[in-house]
């Protein structure tokens, strides 16, 4: 077909199933917004399991606690997690090896619900220390790694995602565009790649999954055919 | 290497032996899993309920003093302290309850006055308290010192800024509703209006602030229009700082003396501590609710899983149920050992069914359903098991090791989590072993019983017999085998088209999910639950005042249930005049001044139980809501709530009348039409409130009769749609079809049932053979090797009637009955010499009959077979027609004569001719015996005109006058039994156990009319209908005979458009070129063409088609073949679908059980029988459409014959009955 030269990767991965290069801009386009809906969503309920403890009851202005960061922070998020839901399998294409370890929506919801939990406990359990909070979170993360991942690609993938983003949130940081609520800067930085690398391979594992549904449907319509 | 090995080989043998052990004793196991999990639970029981509830715990008011906030120097018993008594409260609530009335009552007092006056005296009163000074040696401390300073309102609660106090002590009193403004009060009109401004107008929400001000529940407070006990209570609330006891005491004293309580009786020994949990906010409720979110979609994810097997839901609720029940009791055991939970469960608890997971059980069950199916459950579920033993101990293993890591990050919140993890995988790990796989196998036994059952009728019956013909056959196969020039594939049943709309299908899928039904119901709960919930003093106080009384925590003397306080009778004059001195003669006054003649009611303030921890009965939100207006959070903290100070005001009637406001007076003007000093109407304003009263009653009939005429108006519109969507009056004459489950409805793939018709089948009862089997009808044309395995014996005979109905365009029934002879065991052993006289009946065309004036010949029924025999014999000498062999067996003749001259008394028709006719014996039965074939049996009968062709099991082919019951010709050529037979015209094709076809030729020596039979509609023309006469001699000739047809028994033949259809077990259709001797044209020619064996031979021909088929073809319906033959006759026909589209579908009833008959009523309408019920399929899409059930009980009778009438009615027989089905005009109309 006439698309097989524009779009060598997919064919490669999908066989000779893609029906027409629109076809597949579409999906990319649906799975970057699905991504981009996802990482917003994840973004303001993290936002609120920041949110101290000790809250009043029923404060007036919850609501609007929701959206109480800046406004432009969830929209990044999205941003971020579609552009990293779809590095993860454009890289697997790449690199010429599809991830195959535990491809299942049971797998990426386990795994979604492993980061909402290592935020959660980023957020509520009292540390003794910082060492000892980055010490948990790293070791959470790497086993949110390990348990859902276990690509090398992926793993790089996701410290470079936690170095690049962190520079760039000490940059905002510095240069005074944003700020923490927290008055711990230390803190703030010692759970913030940490999260970034979980919330790497967790996004990660969607587009993967994403990308795999694109497939099977596009193999199904062609069966059809 | 060799150690794994070695472990490897363990582990996997062991959970081979569990696996044994669990599906052999499955019940046992289970009770016993129940057993464990109940037992582990119970510590769960001494835990408190969860929920954010307060909870209290009290100290006595004698020398008390705040707790340290160390743990470690408490004073008390330790053992009864809760943990969170630690360090001083947030504040100390002293409350102040007054009780007021205005005494003696008039009757001429307006309803405000009730309250008027007693809530003016409140502001009195707070300035007393506010004034209140302690002076003693140290000094003199005011309120202002020991009180709570509170600051600023919340910025949202700026229209409460005037209401509540800010900046200064927490003081609240009604007088807040006045800005504590005595003028503000006077001038104010309407008292109530000013209390509920603030009331929400909606949703009663908890704490209200009326609630807040007066301190005490709304119904309690008594100021409103109806309160009939005249009596308003409220308190004044005073939130201190710090406990300063002997200022506490003076304030109570002072108090106590100005307002003295005489009949008091509170106790004040106690102070109660309250310590409130944490509140969930919708910050917090976000996060949460998105864990859950999750959590179900991993579920979900996860349970969808599981394929092939019998329950899904059963299985994916056992899993589930696995999970929770491992929690709880990894819960249970970490309290049974000490360890009390002190994370929020809630909480922790999608986390840790995550960690936990369901992978296990999803491996497990796909580890064993992909075993093979020819296995016992037994040693499938071992196999199961011990496949995956290793990686489900390396898994295992695995997140033991990365618990425990976590454990060492020496966190106490992780460690707590860690190690419900741990305990809850180990649990998790006894219940997948014990409860899931034991669930699996109940499952896996229940789908192979299912399969069983789907198979019974065709191959679990087979015989395993004839292994010797069968290799014989196979090594002559490959020579035989024709070469087919086309195979039908069946498509996916899921590629079809739907015959259905899309608008039917959605609402079928309405009706299926009573999602209606279910949003209502979940609706419903939901409003229930806010109800609930929100009810301030509802049950959920209720139920936390019962929790706390129920934990050592709580105070033992606690009112359950609050007691209204009792009216006083008026004439109980104990008035404690002695308060106010001056006010007997005050009171005096104002009557003389009044010139009331006659003292007014006198009320009296009573003081009870129920009083005395009044803010109980305030919501559990009361204190937190208070506090959170001034920003102060009461979560995981406490207060202590001071024993109310109680204060008895009475007020006299004069003070009353001085304060009601003018505006007042005119307001309630109308209702008292006496004016205020026209003493006269004395008794006019007793009526006020009665009318009050009755005003609230026209207001409740109001809402009652607006609720009930939109109640109806509803009703009234759900008809109308009913009447829309369902123009039918379905179901007016349905059956009760409750008993059935929906899983044993026949459906189509997408599990669309559709409705189960209204269509009654008319059960044909009456007919003579209906009663006499012990065994359900049976069919002679079924072909016999294997549903009745008792054929062999040949000792005993059972009566099986063949019953061919059909219907004449001018509506007449003719009616052909033949009885086969099939075994009686019961019989036989009650009669032994009834076994050599078998009985062969025909009974040629009665008098016709209308189909519903047919006579009722139950009586005859008899099943008693050895009386039956002794009422013969007295009667050989009427058989003279049968004489011809004298040991004859039995004539029906006499008997349906005799019951037909009854009948005919009532009967209108003219049934004058039959007695005449009758002595010619033309309708009586011939008997035959069929003398030394006791060795074998009849598999297979057709009959056509008056001779009947029956197939033996040893082969043997006869040919049977059937009116005069003689052996015409026997053809004993063959020696494999004959399971299929089909006359056509003048050939019998006969079909054998070892595959082979037989084409025999039926000769006449002498002039030979129609073998056709027809009914003709007058009896009288009946003796000169066309006959084969007794004086031909009838030859049978074998003139051909295809060895190897199929390689299997050949189960179904049929004949049509000169085709003939066969169907084997060995799961093929074949179907013939036409067979050049069969004439379109005429019926058959005589012997001619009988030479020609080019038809045979064109057998395996290109012509012949050989299909893949469904299971094994088990009945084949003529019109079926019609069909099939036509549409391969037609194979310039682009449309290759249409075909493959009839075996699919075909296929599809075969599928789903409902093929033990089919018959096929036109171009596109096929009907399965299938138990207890025939359904009616759209050949073209496979779609089910109609399922007609055709009785009540007998649910387990197959209906397994089917015959197709003309005018689209269907006969089937069903038990012991026929039923006559016409087809619902639905289809007609689809057609």
């Amino acid at each position: 077909m006439a698309e097989s030269d524009a779009a060598p990767t997919i064919s490669k991965k999908c066989g000779p199933y893609i029906s027409s290069i629109t076809s597949h801009g579409i999906n990319l386009v649906i799975r970057g917004l699905v991504l981009f809906f996802i990482g917003v969503f994840l973004a303001l309920v993290l936002n609120l399991l920041q949110i101290q403890r000790n809250v009043t009851l029923f404060p007036p202005d919850v609501i609007t606690s929701i959206f109480s960061s800046a406004w432009w922070v969830p929209p990044c998020c999205g941003t971020a997690s579609a552009v990293i839901g779809l590095l993860y399998p454009c890289m697997d294409r790449h690199l010429g090896e599809p991830h195959k370890f535990k491809r299942e929506w049971s797998s990426v919801m386990r795994c979604v619900a492993v980061f909402v939990g290592i935020n959660h406990a980023s957020a509520k359990v009292d540390f003794a220390n910082n060492i000892q909070l980055s010490l948990t979170l790293a070791a959470l993360s790497i086993g949110l790694w390990w348990t859902f991942d276990r690509s090398r690609s992926g793993f790089g993938l996701g410290i470079g995602i936690a170095f690049l983003a962190t520079l760039v949130s000490q940059l905002l940081v510095y240069n005074g565009v944003y700020q923490y609520t927290s008055p711990d800067f230390l803190y703030v930085r010692s759970w913030l790649p940490c999260i970034f690398f979980a919330g790497g391979i967790t996004v990660g594992n969607i587009g993967r999954q994403l990308a795999m549904y694109e497939c099977k449907v596009i193999a199904e319509k062609s069966h059809q055919d | 290497m060799t150690l794994t090995e070695k472990l490897r080989e363990k582990i996997s043998r062991a959970f081979y032996n569990h696996g044994l052990l669990c599906a052999s004793y499955p019940i046992p196991i289970i009770l016993f899993t129940g057993l464990c999990i109940l037992a582990c639970c119970y510590p769960l029981l001494k835990l408190p309920l969860p929920g954010t509830g307060p909870v209290e715990y009290s100290t006595p008011v004698k020398d008390y003093s705040p707790p340290s906030s160390e743990p470690g120097h408490q004073q008390g018993d330790p053992s009864e302290r809760p943990d969170w008594y630690l360090g001083p409260p947030v504040a100390y609530i002293q409350q102040i309850l007054v009780k007021a009335t205005v005494s003696p009552w008039h009757k001429n007092f307006l309803a405000v006055d009730v309250f008027r006056s007693p809530l003016s005296r409140v502001f009195q009163l707070v300035e007393e308290i506010r004034n209140h000074a302690l002076r003693d040696s140290s000094g003199i401390r005011s309120l202002e010192e020991v009180c709570l300073q509170v600051t600023d309102l919340l910025p949202s609660l700026k229209k409460l800024r005037d209401l509540l106090p800010e900046h200064g002590c927490l003081l609240l009193s009604p007088g807040n509703f006045w800005q504590n403004d005595r003028e503000r009060f006077n001038s104010d009109p309407d008292i109530i209006k000013t209390i509920h401004q603030h009331e929400p107008k909606t949703l009663q929400t908890s704490a209200t602030l009326k609630d807040l001000l007066f301190g005490v529940p709304g119904k309690y407070s008594g100021v409103n229009l109806y309160n009939r006990k005249r009596v308003v209570s409220y308190t004044v609330t005073l939130a201190l700082q710090r406990y300063d006891s002997r200022f506490l005491t003076s304030l109570r004293s002072r108090l106590k003396l100005l307002h003295p309580s005489p009949n008091c009786t509170l106790r004040e020994e106690h102070v109660v501590h309250v310590h409130f949990k944490e509140e969930i906010g919708i910050a917090e409720l976000i996060p949460l609710v998105t864990t859950y979110i999750i959590l179900f979609a991993y579920i979900y994810f996860s349970t969808r899983k599981i394929d092939m097997v019998k329950s899904k839901w059963g299985l994916a609720l056992a899993a589930v149920v696995t999970v929770l029940s491992s929690l709880l009791m990894s819960v249970g055991l970490c309290t049974l050992f000490g360890l009390t939970p002190t994370l929020n469960g809630g909480e922790i608890f999608p986390y840790l069914v995550v960690v936990i997971g369901l992978e296990n059980v999803l491996v497990l069950t796909k580890s064993v359903v992909s075993t093979p199916v020819d296995l016992e459950v037994k040693l499938r579920i071992a196999q199961g098991l011990s496949n995956e033993s290793w990686s489900i101990m390396k898994n295992m293993a695995t997140e033991l090791g990365i618990i425990l890591i976590g454990y060492f990050t020496l966190v106490p919140a992780i460690q707590e989590f860690c190690l419900f993890a741990v305990v809850g995988l180990v649990s998790d790990f006894f219940l997948q072993m014990f409860f899931f796989t034991t669930v699996l196998s109940i499952d896996i036994r229940r789908m192979e019983l299912a399969d069983l059952n789907k198979r019974l009728p065709s191959e679990a019956c087979m015989p395993p017999a004839k292994p010797v013909s069968r290799s014989q056959r196979y090594e002559r196969q490959p020579a035989m085998r024709p070469a087919t020039p086309h195979t039908i594939t069946l498509q996916p049943s899921s590629f079809r088209n739907l015959r259905l709309p899309k608008r039917l299908r959605v609402i079928y899928f309405f009706a299926r999910t009573r999602l209606a039904q279910r949003l209502i119901m979940a609706g419903t709960v939901i409003w229930i639950g806010i109800l609930v919930y929100t009810d301030p003093a509802g049950l959920r106080t209720y139920l936390t005042s019962q929790v706390t009384e129920q934990s050592p925590l709580g105070e033992a003397g606690l009112p359950p249930m609050p007691v209204p306080g009792g009216v006083l009778p008026a004439g109980d004059v104990k008035l404690a005049l002695s308060v106010f001195p001056s006010e007997p003669v005050q009171l005096s006054e104002n009557q003389t001044q009044h010139g009331q003649p006659e003292p007014g009611t006198k009320a009296e303030v009573t003081w009870g139980v129920e009083d005395e921890e009044i803010w109980r009965k305030l919501s559990f939100r009361h204190w937190p809501s208070l506090f959170s207006y001034y920003n102060i959070t009461l979560a995981k903290r406490y207060i202590s709530i001071l024993p109310a100070i109680p204060v008895t005001l009475y007020l006299n009637p004069r003070e009353a009348l001085e304060v009601r406001h003018p505006q007042e007076a005119n307001r309630y003007h109308s209702f008292f039409p006496s004016s205020l000093g026209k003493l006269e109407a004395v008794d006019r304003p007793g009526e006020a409130l009665p009318k009050l009263q009755g005003h609230r009653d026209v207001t409740l009939y109001k809402v009652a009769a607006l609720g009930l005429a939109s109640g109806i108006l509803l009703v009234l519109l759900l008809f109308c749609l009913y009447r829309v969507f369902c123009p039918k009056n379905y179901g007016q004459n349905g059956l009760s079809h409750s008993r059935r489950k929906r899983g044993d409805l026949p459906c189509d793939d997408y599990g669309y049932s559709p409705p189960e018709t209204e269509i009654t089948p008319l059960v044909l009862r009456g007919h003579l053979m209906v009663g006499c089997h012990n065994s359900p009808v049976a069919c002679c044309s079924q072909p016999v090797p294997h549903p009745l395995p008792a054929c062999t014996e040949g000792s005993a005979n059972l009566q099986l009637l063949h019953f061919r109905l059909r219907r004449d365009s001018s509506g007449i029934f003719d009616y052909q009955e033949s009885w086969d002879q099939s075994p009686d065991p019961k019989n036989g052993l009650e009669d032994p010499f009834d076994n050599s006289h078998p009985l062969k009946r025909m009974l040629s065309p009665l008098q016709p009959l209308l189909f519903c004036d047919q006579p009722d010949l139950t009586s005859l029924i008899d099943t008693n077979f050895s009386e039956q025999a002794k009422a013969v014999e007295p009667e050989p000498r009427h058989r003279a027609v049968c004489s011809r062999h004298k040991d004859t067996g039995y004539n029906f003749g006499r008997l349906v004569e005799k019951v037909y001259e009854e009948q005919s008394a009532s009967n209108c028709m003219n049934f004058a001719g039959f007695p005449a006719t009758h002595g010619q014996a033309v309708s009586c039965s011939p008997v035959a015996v069929w003398a030394g074939d006791l060795e074998s049996s009849v598999w297979s009968l057709d009959l056509r005109g008056n001779l009947i062709v029956a197939g033996r099991s040893n082969g043997k082919l006869e040919v049977w006058d059937a009116i005069e019951g003689t052996l015409r010709c026997c053809n004993e050529e063959g020696q494999s039994g004959i399971t299929a037979l089909v006359f056509l015209n003048n050939r019998i094709v006969a079909a054998r156990l070892n595959g082979s076809l037989d084409f025999f030729s039926l000769e006449t020596h002498s002039s030979y009319n129609h073998l056709q039979f027809r009914g003709t509609p007058s009896r009288s023309s009946i003796p000169s209908s066309p006959m084969c006469s007794s004086n031909d001699l009838i030859m049978c000739q074998l003139t051909h005979t295809v060895p190897c047809a199929h390689q299997k028994p050949i189960t179904a033949l049929k004949a049509a458009a000169g085709r003939l259809v066969t169907g084997s077990q060995d799961h093929t259709l074949k179907v013939s070129a036409p067979l050049p001797w069969v004439s379109p044209v005429g019926p058959w020619a005589g012997g001619a063409g009988v030479g020609g064996d080019s038809g045979m031979t064109s057998l395996p021909g290109p012509g012949l088609w050989s299909a893949l088929c469904w299971g094994s073809v088990q009945h084949l319906s003529l019109p079926a073949v019609t069909l099939l033959g036509a549409i391969l006759q037609g194979r310039e026909v682009p449309d290759w679908q249409a075909p493959s589209l009839t075996l699919s579908s075909l296929f599809l009833a075969q599928d789903l059980g409902c093929g033990a008959s089919l018959g096929v009523i036109s171009d596109n309408l096929l009907v399965t029988g299938g138990q207890g019920c025939v359904s009616f399929w759209d050949i073209g899409y496979g779609d089910l459409l109609q399922t007609v059930y055709l009785g009540k009980s007998n649910e387990s009778q197959p209906a397994r014959q089917i015959l197709v009438l003309e005018n689209a009615a269907i006969v089937c027989n069903f038990g012991s009955e026929l039923s006559l089905v016409y087809v619902p005009s639905v289809l007609e109309k689809l057609d």
